[in-house]
């Protein structure tokens, strides 16, 4: 057990540092330190002006994508390498959420399915983030249960025509690509007519709107298909096999673990250092203590879990279903943190504004939470693949399973 | 980076939980439970034979020299296997107080005994309800003759070697406090078994009349030493709670595997599925953080203060929190006393108690925390 850099990762430390205090954008550096957790916002700048710039010069220089193999644009470090650049290039790499399903789903995805001329075409300008790309799975009938989608795909020729309709893709209104699951036959069972294509967001007939969320932003859109083409060169893996290209997609997206997922507890602690309760720092109070020490251990135990898992990664281990911890631990928590970040408060609590403690950014994590613990698989859903896949539980009972997909009930009150 | 214990250390895990199966099964267990034994003693003599005392003790006192690592990996297995000897007090309190704060002659004299099963040893801190500070402590030694009352001192009743915390000043600072050392034989102990939770680690009252001691460590330093001690035993102690944490994990998935109701296993429930998922989670975290405390230990690293914290707080919410819902899965078998699950609800229990309790740890933390923010 050693925390201590080898020689070699010594060396990777001292170029990733010396280079990230010679190019980062600085003069954003302290508006990212303070961003809330999930929302970047910038005064004087375009945030994706701003993020594409830093992907672009990351890129020049072979620092951006890391783990990827350099003829696509990455840079083949280890994982233990993924991690140091983190930690050094601290709060500028909140700039790389806006690339988070691009580099981390829609690429590896296409490394696994796509043509070679096609990966050496599209990789490289995905990982320098000239292009954006986003993921099309869920739809308004296909959210936790994705198989149960009903965008169309038709065979016409060499093509395939799209309808239908996907929701809540992030990042669409301003992706330039996207990676689409759709359904090719409704006469089996649902797992079983599915097909994964990409295609370029601006074809005739994609029409990007928007969503307002809860939160007040728009980060999340909807996605209607009107007879969209898509040559059949790009489709992904076999027709009516979209459902294994699916699983290597969301796979993948355990690849992106990192040792510092935001909990919000460095904020809490700061938080209750600073206010004054009853006359003396918050953080003096048992009840407090209590709250933030189990609050702490929770997040350490976070941090050393990830560390775990990339010593795994480093000795050819491959990450498993257990990673589901990350998201299922950290997101409820962020929602505790805040709601107890506002009682603390008392009545002013409410206040979001410029005057409000800390400028509502309590307010803020409140308000995205819901979204962090729904996104990418609900709380639930993450129980259930620790409890079957680390587990060995038995699978729920799947009454849709050998249903031709056209004969699935489609309300739950007759 | 290498976070993760070496395959010798690995394999020295699996020795330990082959040796714990066959000699330690939930029977022989019971066997101290039902108190017709103090402690295993023929266990107590596998582990001496094994090299478990002796494991982090120096060659040069009688010991393997191996280190903390390997302690650890021991540690989680005697937690793991409900481990009905006193070798928490004797090996995480005693022996560590020892090395820390002993003279040649003192390490001498008892770290051979120790690793040799020879001798048993504990800590006599505590003086009834109550967190460990300095006030608390009122035993008076004046000129090395102590009196006052000790408990609850884990396995205090079976000890040979007790190691003791007494005032020496009344000034109100932490350097009131002086640690002492006393063999058992010389008199002036009396000791009474007391019951208590959890029966297979035995907890006892010591009043001490007139008993001649030895200074272990300056005078006047016995509170630091003490922290220092109680932050290893912390450590150490919350791998005893991790394998603990698993095994209950683990006897409530077998369960939920064969137990049958309304015509399915009770495992594919999902109100069931989920509660297991959370103790996968609750466990899982408190090994990470026990890693890491496994890393500061044994590297005598500046972290460790909080490290051990973060170990003991994480390690006694998620034992408690397996050991708890692992009868609930069990159902109405779970609070039975022929299942054994019982007997992990007992050790969590009474494992969250003996090194000061949950809100002294959070305190510590909390402090700890401050200290290097600050910094
Ligand atoms: C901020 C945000 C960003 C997103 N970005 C994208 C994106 O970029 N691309 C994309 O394709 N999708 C995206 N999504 C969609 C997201 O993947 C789905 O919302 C999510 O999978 C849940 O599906 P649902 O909304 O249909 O909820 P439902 O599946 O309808 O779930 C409703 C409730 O039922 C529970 N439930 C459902 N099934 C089960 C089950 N088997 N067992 C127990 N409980 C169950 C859920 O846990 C939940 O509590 C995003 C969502 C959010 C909130």
């Amino acid at each position: 057990m050693n925390f201590d850099d080898t020689p070699q990762e010594a060396v990777f430390r001292a170029e990733a540092r010396a280079w990230i205090v010679a190019n980062a954008p600085k003069q954003y550096e302290d508006e990212l330190r303070a961003s809330s957790l999930g929302r970047i916002a910038l005064k004087n700048a375009d945030i994706l002006d701003v993020a594409k710039a830093w992907q672009k010069k990351k890129a020049d220089a072979g620092w951006a994508c890391l783990h990827w193999p350099k003829d696509y644009g990455g840079r083949g470090a280890s994982p233990i390498e993924r991690v140091i650049w983190q930690q050094e290039e601290g709060p500028f790499g909140k700039l790389s959420g806006l690339f988070i399903i691009g580099h981390g789903m829609c690429g590896p995805t296409m490394m696994a399915y796509a043509s070679e001329e096609h990966k050496r075409q599209y990789l490289p300008p995905l990982a320098s983030g000239e292009k954006v790309w986003c993921q099309l799975f869920s739809e308004p009938a296909g959210g936790s249960d994705v198989a149960g989608l009903r965008t169309r795909a038709e065979k016409r020729g060499d093509e395939w025509v799209i309808n239908g309709q996907k929701i809540w893709t992030s990042g669409a209104h301003y992706s330039d690509y996207g990676i689409l699951l759709t359904r090719t036959d409704p006469t089996v069972p649902k797992h079983k007519g599915l097909t994964m294509f990409f295609l370029d967001m601006k074809s005739p007939g994609v029409e990007v709107r928007p969503i307002k969320q809860a939160s007040g932003h728009s980060d999340f859109n909807e996605v209607y298909f009107t007879d969209v083409v898509i040559p059949d060169s790009q489709r992904l893996g076999a027709v009516n096999d979209g459902w294994n290209v699916a699983l290597t997609t969301l796979m993948n997206e355990r690849m992106s673990i990192g040792a510092g997922v935001a909990t919000g507890v460095p904020e809490l602690f700061a938080f209750c250092s600073n206010l004054m309760l009853d006359d003396r720092p918050a953080i003096e109070d048992r009840n407090v203590r209590s709250k933030l020490a189990h609050w702490a251990v929770r997040a350490s135990g976070l941090k050393y879990t990830s560390l775990r898992a990339i010593s795994a990664l480093s000795k050819g281990e491959r990450p498993g279903p257990e990673n589901s911890i990350g998201k299922l631990v950290a997101a409820p928590m962020i929602q505790d943190v805040a709601a107890y970040a506002l009682d603390l408060q008392g009545a002013a609590g409410v206040l979001s504004g410029p005057e409000a403690e800390l400028a509502g950014k309590f307010q803020a994590m409140l308000l995205r939470a819901p979204g962090t613990r729904v996104e990418g698989g609900t709380d639930e859903i993450m129980r259930n693949i620790i409890a079957e896949r680390v587990l060995g539980l038995p699978g729920d009972v799947r009454v849709d399973k050998d249903v031709p997909f056209n004969q699935v009930p489609t309300k739950g009150r007759a | 980076m290498n976070f993760d214990f070496s395959d010798d250390q690995k394999q020295l895990r699996d020795q330990a939980r082959k040796f714990l199966a066959e000699k330690c099964p939930p029977k022989a267990v019971r066997v101290v439970l039902d108190g017709n034994e103090p402690y295993d003693r023929a266990l107590w003599k596998g582990f001496a034979e094994m090299g478990f005392l002796g494991v982090a003790i120096p060659e040069e006192y009688g010991g393997a020299g191996a280190g903390h690592l390997e302690l650890c990996v021991i540690a989680e297995e005697v937690g793991r296997a409900l481990a009905p000897v006193p070798f928490s007090s004797t090996v995480y309190l005693a022996a560590e107080a020892l090395m820390l704060a002993g003279s040649d002659a003192q390490k001498q004299a008892w770290l051979p005994k120790i690793a040799s099963g020879e001798a048993i040893g504990t800590l006599a801190l505590f003086e009834g309800t109550g967190n460990p500070s300095p006030k608390a402590i009122k035993l008076e030694a004046v000129n090395g003759v102590l009196n006052g009352v000790k408990k609850p001192v884990a396995d205090g009743a079976i000890a040979d070697l007790i190691i003791v915390a007494a005032r020496t000043a009344s000034t109100g600072r932490d350097s009131d406090i002086s640690l002492f050392l006393v063999d058992v034989k010389a008199g002036g102990i009396e000791a009474k078994a007391l019951t208590n939770l959890d029966p297979t680690r035995g907890q006892a009252e010591l009043t001490f009349t007139n008993c001649k001691a030895e200074p272990l460590g300056a005078a006047g330093e016995g509170w630091s030493i003490i922290t220092e001690v109680l932050d290893r035993a912390a450590v150490l102690t919350a791998f005893e709670q991790v394998g603990g944490s698993d095994r209950a994990l683990e006897m409530g998935r077998d369960y939920a595997l064969d137990r049958i109701a309304f015509g399915r296993p009770i495992g594919s429930f999902q109100a069931v599925k989920h509660i297991l998922a959370d103790m996968y989670v609750s466990a899982t975290l408190a090994r990470s953080n026990c890693y890491y405390g496994a890393w500061a230990l044994s590297t005598n690293a500046p972290e460790l203060p909080e490290a051990a914290a973060s170990a003991r707080i994480s390690a006694t919410q998620a034992y408690q929190h397996c050991a708890k819902n692992n009868i609930q899965v069990h159902g109405g078998m779970g609070f039975t006393w022929e299942f054994d699950c019982h007997m992990y609800y007992r050790r969590a229990n009474a494992l969250a108690l003996g090194l000061g309790s949950l809100s002294y740890w959070e305190d510590q933390l909390i402090d700890r925390m401050r200290k290097r923010n600050a910094a």
